[in-house]
């Protein structure tokens, strides 16, 4: 079999025991690799009603066929495992270069499982694996943790948790190489319950691609495409992904003080055109990728550079907790990524903390008269993140995430999250696709698992009407199963701007020697997502919570171009269901499980 | 009377941020892109006074006294 390693290394931290074993090809072929292969593995060993934080829970770390092959953007890697902040199956995917140095090790996946009885990390060069201790790492901070790893393997990649993930806070993300991160759902929780630091990967395999020259051909093509595309050619390698702040903005969905209002009139300040111009060093790319969003920027204290940040970043520690300054979201983004913390879901827990004190829940006492955390107050945004970290004093309870933050107050309403996960940068009244896609999400509240706002407002691949509810379960449906698709190819979804489904199946036919067509690939994405599907109701998420918190259900918007509009979630619902071939209480029917070859 | 006209990533090369178009009865927004050098081509999103739509039909419709244009090339994150 081409492309893929043929090797799964597994890993048992509780008994020590290190060994390989084969890819099962056919289940490699109908899950194609990463988030599909990678949950169906997870699903066979693992019962959906485990503790995440129990030594029976699995933690895998996967890639995809296309991994490591000349492919463009073919570096990235997902980490499998149950959410300890929803619930639901965890599949958090990174970039940068570590996901390609899994597969030059020798392998197309990890899976740990148990739990070391004292901090471990793990070294991997090819053949070579072992389970190191790591009492001296623990504690570290992201940046001391990877140069200390750099030091003793110097042609390593590494991943690795921060103080979150060994704190178990449910927001903890996992970082590879200092600034790139598979940042939701608190996988980077579930390594720190099982004392596991690091992985270290280090290899010169590379895989065997089934047709060499013809994929040096489709390649070359997908380059030219990304190269030639107005966004993946000009528009992210420029700006970086930070130049939507000013477009979502300028729709009315751009939202401020936890969802409260949905235009920002001082958001140039943290614009995408603000950072290039003020703060951008050089690009940050990820592992061969001809796009470059990622940034490197400067700023008074951090005068030498630091990655990041993105425009979920920028917004979540701007409009959202009502500032502006682009100083502070560099540092509340440089602090994110040494606790190792997810930023969206971080900021986004500050802003409902804002919101609560606003209201009363939260009183100075609360805070034993620490930092206020009062809307605008810049002081807060820092100081807040490293006691969130580091689980000190009330940062403890605001380390759990939004919602259980808000329900320890008895006003969960005050969580802008779907499925306890915290919601993103677009304030789904002004895009009915979006709010759809965020309240039917696999994973929780979450952009990346059908990107409406590229139809709804980019007009990519065409330009529809934001509050129109016709069509917009289709659109979602199919976003959602080529998502699926790209995230286990091993791609970057941003390829998705400039390339279509005849492109992803053109790069996986010449790598595997297969014939896939756009419909068996994207037939395989809705597989995939019937599959997570299954997950989720048997680890008992209720259809139920396919749904959006209330302020965006009864309230409308007050200000902006989005004024007056609430999310239609009740009329999308059951058409949605129907796309799916789901019954109306959103489960899926035994007739589709069985087309889709999950019966 | 003047129109805003707000600019965006690239498009504010040679440009500005905002610049003011004067007004005149009947002027759209294939009239102003015209005047500021910019092709329809160019842009991948449109506003007119706070509504969107897509960009070939929101350049033609007529523009109001002291109203204003946001105009966005291709781009897209996430």
């Amino acid at each position: 079999m081409f492309g893929y390693m043929g090797k799964i290394l597994r890993i048992n931290l509780t008994n020590g025991s290190i060994g390989t074993e084969a890819l099962d090809f056919e289940l490699a072929k109908k899950y194609i690799g990463g988030r599909g292969l990678g949950t169906k593995l997870y699903m066979d060993e693992v019962d959906p009603k485990v503790d995440p934080f129990a030594p029976e829970n699995k933690i895998l770390f996967i890639n995809g066929p296309l991994s490591g092959t000349a492919t463009p953007t073919g570096g990235r890697y997902m980490v499998i495992t149950k959410s300890p902040l929803t619930g639901c199956i965890a599949s958090s995917n990174s970039g940068g270069d570590w996901g390609a140095k899994l597969k030059y090790a020798g392998y197309d996946g990890i899976i740990v499982e148990g739990k070391a009885s004292l901090p471990v990390y793990i070294n991997i060069e090819e053949d070579k694996v072992e389970i190191l201790p790591a009492l001296d790492l623990w504690g570290a901070l992201v940046s001391e943790t990877t140069s200390i790893l750099l030091e003793k393997y110097p042609k390593a990649k590494v991943l690795t948790i921060g103080p979150a993930g060994e704190k178990m806070s449910q927001m903890a993300a996992i970082m590879n190489e200092n600034d790139r991160a598979a940042g939701r759902s608190g996988v980077g929780a579930v390594m720190g319950s099982k004392n596991l630091k690091a992985i270290t990967v280090a290899g010169k395999q590379k895989p065997v691609v089934a047709n060499p020259e013809g994929l040096k051909i489709v390649a070359k093509e997908c380059r030219k495409l990304i190269k030639e595309n107005g966004v993946t050619g000009q528009g992210l390698p420029t700006y970086g992904s930070a130049v939507l702040v000013n477009i979502i903005n300028e729709h009315g969905i751009y939202p401020t003080n936890n969802f409260q209002g949905g235009y920002d009139t001082g958001a140039e300040a943290v614009s995408g055109e603000t950072l290039t111009e003020e703060y951008l060093l050089k690009k940050n790319p990820c592992h061969h990728c001809p796009i470059g969003c990622g940034r490197y920027v400067k700023s008074q204290k951090h005068p030498e550079g630091i990655g990041g940040p993105e425009y979920e970043t920028l917004w979540v520690f701007a409009g959202d907790l009502g500032i502006n300054d682009m100083e502070i979201v560099i540092d509340a983004n440089f602090w994110c990524n040494e606790l190792g913390l997810d930023t969206i879901s971080a900021g986004a827990t500050l802003a409902a903390a804002m919101e609560l004190y606003q209201r009363g829940y939260i009183t100075d006492e609360d805070l034993d008269d620490d930092v206020s955390l009062k809307f605008g107050n810049t002081d807060a945004v820092v100081y807040w993140i490293k006691k969130m970290g580091n689980r000190e004093g009330f940062g403890d309870l605001l380390a759990r995430g939004s919602y259980r933050l808000a329900d320890f107050y008895g006003a969960p309403e005050y969580s802008m999250s779907v499925k306890k996960q915290d919601l993103p940068a677009y304030d789904p009244r002004g895009v009915q696709g979006m709010g759809l896609s965020y309240a039917t999400s696999n994973r929780g509240g979450c952009h990346v698992r059908g990107y409406m706002i590229s139809p709804e407002i980019l007009g990519l691949p065409e330009k529809i009407d934001r509050f129109e509810l016709a069509g917009k379960p289709f659109w979602v449906k199919t976003f959602q199963d080529l998502t699926a698709v790209i995230d286990s190819l091993g791609l970057c979804l941003f390829t998705s701007f400039a390339l279509g489904t005849q492109e992803y199946a053109n790069m996986i036919n010449e790598v595997l020697g297969t014939e896939w067509s756009q419909e068996e690939l994207l037939l395989a994405g809705e597989r995939i997502w019937n599959l997570e599907k299954l997950f989720n109701l048997e680890a008992g998420i209720l259809p139920e919570e396919d749904t959006l918190p209330p302020r965006f259900l009864d309230e409308e918007m007050p200000d902006g171009p989005t004024k007056g509009w609430t999310h239609k979630l009740d009329e999308l619902l059951p058409l949605y269901y129907a796309e799916r071939g789901w019954d109306e209480d959103g489960i899926p029917t035994e007739e589709r499980l069985i087309e889709l070859g999950l019966l | 009377m003047a129109i805003d006209v707000k600019l965006f990533a690239n498009l504010r090369q040679g440009r500005g941020k905002v610049v003011q178009v004067n007004y005149v009865q009947g002027i759209t927004g294939q009239d102003v892109i015209d005047q500021l050098g910019i092709m329809g081509s160019e842009i991948a999103a449109l506003i007119v006074d706070g509504i969107d739509g897509k960009v070939d039909v929101m350049l033609k419709v007529p523009l109001k006294e002291d109203g204003y244009m946001a105009i966005f090339p291709p781009v897209a994150g996430g």
